[in-house]
């Protein structure tokens, strides 16, 4: 069974196709980077497998089911939007919101919440940050506590949007080498959104590469070339390596490298 | 001090500011975790001419003041972040202001209470009226319990709440509507104007000063009934108006709080650390 399944999928977003007629398979316990230009539809994928939007085309199978919104198999880190600047706001009470936050009632956690909590916190190894205000913490430290709140629950797919978005070269390996950790010890697949190819280097097992309207999954060898690009960008791609890194260029203007902005 | 509750209408604001406080500091502890304090804010102003206007049509004040925030609650909680624009949210207060004064133009008689409405009358409650008070409280109170887990999930991280299923249009709508009746309460202490005074203060000096969300609705609670009381005892020595010392009191705990906040974590501003 794979962790995620498109099948000639279509995807709209205000209106605009977004993805047409797009298929690919995940499998479980691989780690995957997704990525795409601004725009290019990585968060509205995410919302199309978390049951968010219904694609206009085409079916979508994920952990060998119809999406449904509620998933509890899912874990999700949505893209950071907010300063969260309350003191009184600790890394535990953020964590433990989500352990039974879709239920109603008042927000006095019970003791299986609590477990689940610091057994979250403890797969990223944020014990020690815990007590601490989330408006103290660092941008590394503040992307651990985001990851253990999307673990809650046991999920059994981890979709991250843009985590390494506003961290610098040290912490963005931190991150990934500890999303890359976990995803192996608990055997689940991991859908990671970047803007850029070069950080998920040592980690990924493929590559699904979104532009155009289309996709392309496989290793990085095989997506991140001149004639898959240039057909994703629409546009003739130059794929340039150096020292271990890799630079996508049209017309010499490199593309992945400053489009840090928050996208849809 | 020891006459201070032989005035039956000194009875009568202790009891209003403890049932207001409690009110207040709860719902205005989410408030400014949310970053809504501005839509209390202008909630508050909706409902001058709400207030006017049933005194114009000859109801009482605090069903129309009551009734026009409701509305404006249920509106802005439908909007959602499109009522989170700082240029319609200002066109909204000046024009409910215009229009509070434009009933008052109708309805000379009732322009001695105009006053009572904008910075509020504490001292003039009458026992029905925090009767009234306790009873919507009651049912505000209820209604947040029953809110507040997902309410808190949604307020701190929306989109995960949203895929785990909480429905965020539907919570995010029954909260305003409990800041609305909440604001229409505290205008009975504070006025139209000076809501912030009671519903953001207390609370935003808590978000400060506590670790831990239980704890920090129950300082934001007591904060608020504490700066009530001391509020009407200090008015009732210094025959100054009470809201004034609430105002006076909110801004003293909350400048407090940032030093000693300051104290704890020389950190300035965090944008970077996003």
């Amino acid at each position: 069974m794979s962790a995620v399944a498109f099948e000639q999928v279509t995807l709209t977003y205000g209106g605009r196709r977004v993805l047409s007629d797009v298929s690919f398979s995940i499998p479980q316990g691989a780690f995957v980077g997704l990525l795409g230009a601004n725009g290019a539809g990585k968060t509205t994928m995410l919302r199309a497998i978390l049951g968010l939007i219904k694609p206009a085309g085409g079916a979508i199978s994920v952990l060998g089911r119809a999406p449904k919104r509620g998933n509890p198999a899912i874990g999700y880190m949505p893209q950071a939007r907010r300063a969260l600047t309350h003191m009184g706001i600790s890394g535990l009470d953020f964590v433990l919101s989500a352990a039974g936050g879709h239920r109603w009632g008042w927000p006095v956690p019970s003791a299986a919440e609590k477990e689940a909590a610091w057994k979250a916190l403890e797969e990223v190894g944020a014990i020690d940050l815990a007590r601490r205000p989330l408006a103290e913490l660092s941008g590394g430290e503040r992307q651990r506590i985001l990851i253990a709140q999307a673990l809650i629950g046991d999920p059994q797919l981890l979709l991250l949007d843009e985590p390494l978005i506003s961290l610098d070269a040290a912490h963005q390996r931190t991150i990934i080498d500890l999303v890359h950790e976990v995803g192996d010890r608990l055997g689940i697949a991991v859908l990671f959104c970047s803007h850029e190819i070069n950080p998920l280097l040592r980690a990924v097992d493929f590559v699904l590469y979104l532009g155009n309207g289309q996709a392309a999954i496989g290793s990085v060898d095989e997506v991140i070339s001149g004639p898959v690009l240039s057909k994703l960008y629409g546009t003739s791609i130059n794929v340039v390596r150096v020292a271990g890194r890799i630079f996508v260029m049209a017309d010499d203007v490199e593309l992945e490298s400053g489009a840090h902005v928050h996208d849809l | 001090m020891s006459t201070i509750f032989d005035y039956e209408f000194m009875r009568n604001a202790f009891y209003a500011c403890t049932i207001v406080g409690i009110v207040a500091g709860t719902v205005g502890y989410f408030l400014v975790l949310r970053g809504q304090t501005f839509a209390g804010h202008a909630l508050a102003h909706v409902g001058f001419p709400g207030a006017t206007g049933a005194g114009l049509i000859g109801l009482s004040p605090f069903f129309g003041l009551t009734v026009f925030t409701v509305v404006a609650g249920i509106g802005i909680g439908l909007l959602g972040e499109r009522a989170h624009r700082d240029v319609a949210i200002g066109i909204v207060l000046t024009l409910s202001l215009g229009l509070g004064l434009l009933f008052l133009h109708f309805y000379t008689a009732f322009a001695s209470q105009a006053t009572n409405v904008l910075f509020g009358n504490v001292l003039g409650i009458s026992l029905r009226t925090v009767i009234v008070l306790a009873m919507l409280a009651v049912v505000i109170l209820v209604a947040l319990v029953t809110i507040a887990r997902p309410l808190l999930f949604a307020s701190l991280q929306p989109e995960l709440a949203e895929a785990r299923g909480v429905p965020l249009n539907l919570v995010s709508t029954l909260f305003m509507i409990l800041v609305a009746v909440a604001t229409a309460e505290a205008v009975q202490i504070v006025g139209v104007l000076l809501v912030f005074a009671l519903m953001v203060a207390p609370a935003a000096t808590a978000l400060r000063l506590t670790r831990g969300v239980l704890a920090g609705i129950i300082a934001s609670m007591l904060l608020a009934v504490a700066i009530a009381w001391i509020s009407l005892s200090l008015a009732f020595l210094t025959d100054w108006p009470t809201s004034f010392w609430i105002t006076a009191l909110g801004a003293a705990v909350y400048l407090i709080s940032g030093f000693a906040g300051g104290m704890v974590s020389r950190g300035g501003f965090r944008t970077a650390k996003l």
